[in-house]
């Protein structure tokens, strides 16, 4: 499964301290950390960016790439930041990800970067009206936007479906409809589409303490349903990871096979 | 309609080993599976390494002995014996080690490594007899009686790993790890190894060997597992080469020591013998050995002409 470094976000206060005095001591420190952590892959989520978001992202991308071998995921709204991003990044260690697009139609613009910069690309499953109630409504928006892709030349293994899922202090029922998405998705195309998820919201808004345990314990489900890939926070969930590769079969056991 | 033939894609290669001082043998290095040439890169021939004993043999049975036996003495005249008969490596097995033969101390066993060593060209593995507490004692003295001559040492094992991987890795040499007929357990001696400091790239697997009709089946498997995953699943403990000491298991069986007055719908008892080995030596290269450790010259011989075949094209 791909693992995405989840932990250079906006949202954190230390990350937007250091963005704000593009000090890249503390971005690099903690791009470091989730690389020996297991990750991939490094997200920038340097959110709406309106003021000056090409730099910002710029920065962030370079900044990233300095410290770490990995290709960065670039989440922004800002297409212009994330354009920026686009051409900056450094292949040599991987495509970068564009995070992302949906079916509403402001955020077409993705797809064409995405064709442009040959790029994959995750598209949430969610329309302008609103967030889809269960997992039929989400597959829906799906083959929805696997048209627009066909539209835009993007190859379907280019896309990341990713079903949305919402806090489970406020919505319980979608964690179970999440799931069944993730398994719908794949049925769409053969060979399967691939899926993703923002992992860490399902917590949002829990006490700080049970936040790992809900974390761990649905992306066991998502990995069983066959998802291909996350965005985490490496180090809280690479045990789970791990431990979920051998019961499936997917890596050989070894009494040692959390060590390496 | 063109006919495509469909190929497999791999994620690991297996690391090159190279050994030896003066003249040096490469084994490994593939990113395919056996002598599938048309999906990867196969860069070396699988290598025969001629065996030979500290001492003269307790156990060789007549078919060995005729061969043998006029050297067997003195273990340099035997490996120049097998440098005369076409030999690429010499595998020196320190039987006289083991304590219910001689119990030899580890010196004299060095004494033996040097003095070969000085006299032959050829690159050179260094086995102990398998019994693990002594191994721990043996290999680390010839390891760095050895220093420089960029040997194989063997076989570190569960319960020995550390003495022995320390002492390989002083001496510059590389190192087979040997498990009991287990994919599992041979990735977690790999882990542990490595986890010494001990580089990959020098590691070769020893899945424990068998003879044809005497549990081949289960090393044919695990060999076959351990291979698979490594190049397909891209396992990297598991991308490794591997050694297949079949002359050892071969020549302790029934089929290349009944005589034809025993048993005469066997057959004659050379051909039987020779074949025994060759048959069993070809079947694990097709499992994916990449060295092999034998005794019999003309099994050799046989097995040898099969590599060429199949390396053809």
């Amino acid at each position: 499964m791909l693992i995405i470094g989840e932990c250079l976000s906006i949202i954190s206060k230390k990350v937007r301290e250091a963005i704000l005095k593009r000090d890249k001591e503390p971005i690099q420190k903690i791009a470091i950390e989730q690389w020996k952590s297991g990750a991939h892959m490094i997200e920038a989520n340097i959110g709406p960016a309106e003021d000056d978001g090409e730099k910002l992202m710029e920065w962030m991308v370079t900044t990233i790439q300095e410290a770490v071998p990995l290709p960065v995921s670039l989440d922004t709204t800002n297409p212009h930041a994330m354009e920026a991003g686009l051409k900056v990044h450094n292949n040599q260690w991987g495509k970068p990800l564009i995070n992302s697009t949906s079916l509403d139609p402001d955020r077409f613009i993705m797809f064409e970067l995405s064709a442009k910069y040959n790029a994959p690309i995750i598209a949430l499953t969610v329309g302008k009206g609103g967030l889809p109630r269960d997992a039929e409504e989400r597959v829906e928006i799906a083959v929805k936007l696997m048209e627009k892709a066909v539209e835009y030349g993007i190859p379907f293994e280019d896309i990341y479906l990713d079903p949305l899922v919402l806090q489970i202090s406020t919505s319980q029922q979608q964690a179970k409809e999440a799931l069944r998405a993730i398994k719908l998705f794949q049925e769409l195309n053969d060979p399967p589409m691939k899926t993703i998820l923002g992992l860490s919201n399902i917590s949002n808004g829990c006490p700080k303490h049970i936040r790992p345990i809900l974390n761990r314990y649905f992306l066991a489900l998502l990995m069983y349903e066959g998802l291909s890939a996350a965005i985490v926070n490496p180090s809280e969930v690479i045990e789970t990871i791990k431990t979920i590769d051998v019961i499936m079969g997917k890596t050989l056991y070894a009494h040692s096979y959390l060590e390496i | 309609m063109s006919f495509t033939i469909p190929k497999e894609t791999y994620t690991g290669r297996i690391p090159e080993i190279v050994f030896g001082k003066e003249k040096k043998v490469f084994i490994g290095g593939e990113s395919s599976l056996p002598f599938l040439k048309f999906e990867g890169d196969f860069p070396h021939k699988p290598l025969i390494a001629f065996e030979i004993q500290d001492d003269i043999p307790e156990d060789y049975p007549d078919e060995l002995k005729s061969v043998y036996s006029s050297v067997w003495d003195d273990p340099v005249r035997w490996a120049k014996y097998c440098e005369s008969l076409g030999a690429e490596a010499i595998a020196l097995r320190l039987m006289s080690t083991h304590p219910d033969s001689k119990n030899a101390k580890p010196e004299e066993s060095a004494d033996k490594v040097k003095r070969i060593l000085s006299e032959i060209n050829s690159p050179l593995i260094i086995l102990g007899s398998n019994h693990t507490e002594k191994d721990s004692e043996v290999l680390p003295v010839v390891a760095d009686a050895s220093r420089g001559y960029n040997c194989i040492i063997g076989k570190a094992q569960e319960g020995n790993y550390k003495t022995i991987a320390a002492s390989a890795m002083a001496g510059g040499h590389s190192l087979i790890a040997m498990s009991e007929l287990d994919v599992n357990l041979a990735k977690q001696l790999n882990i542990l190894i490595t986890q010494m400091g001990f580089q990959k790239e020098k590691l070769i697997i020893d899945p424990m060997c068998s003879a044809l009709g005497y549990g081949f089946e289960y090393t044919y498997s695990v060999m076959e597992r351990i291979r698979i995953a490594g190049l397909i699943q891209g396992d990297s403990m598991l991308c490794v080469p591997m050694v297949a000491d079949v002359g050892f298991y071969v020549w302790k069986t029934k089929e290349v020591q009944a005589t034809e007055e025993d048993i005469p719908e066997w057959g004659s008892l050379h051909e039987r013998a020779v074949i025994w080995e060759a048959v069993t030596a070809c079947c694990f290269l097709l499992s994916g050995a990449e060295l092999l450790i034998m005794r019999h010259p003309e099994a050799i011989g046989i097995t040898k002409k099969f590599i060429e075949q199949l390396c053809l094209s």
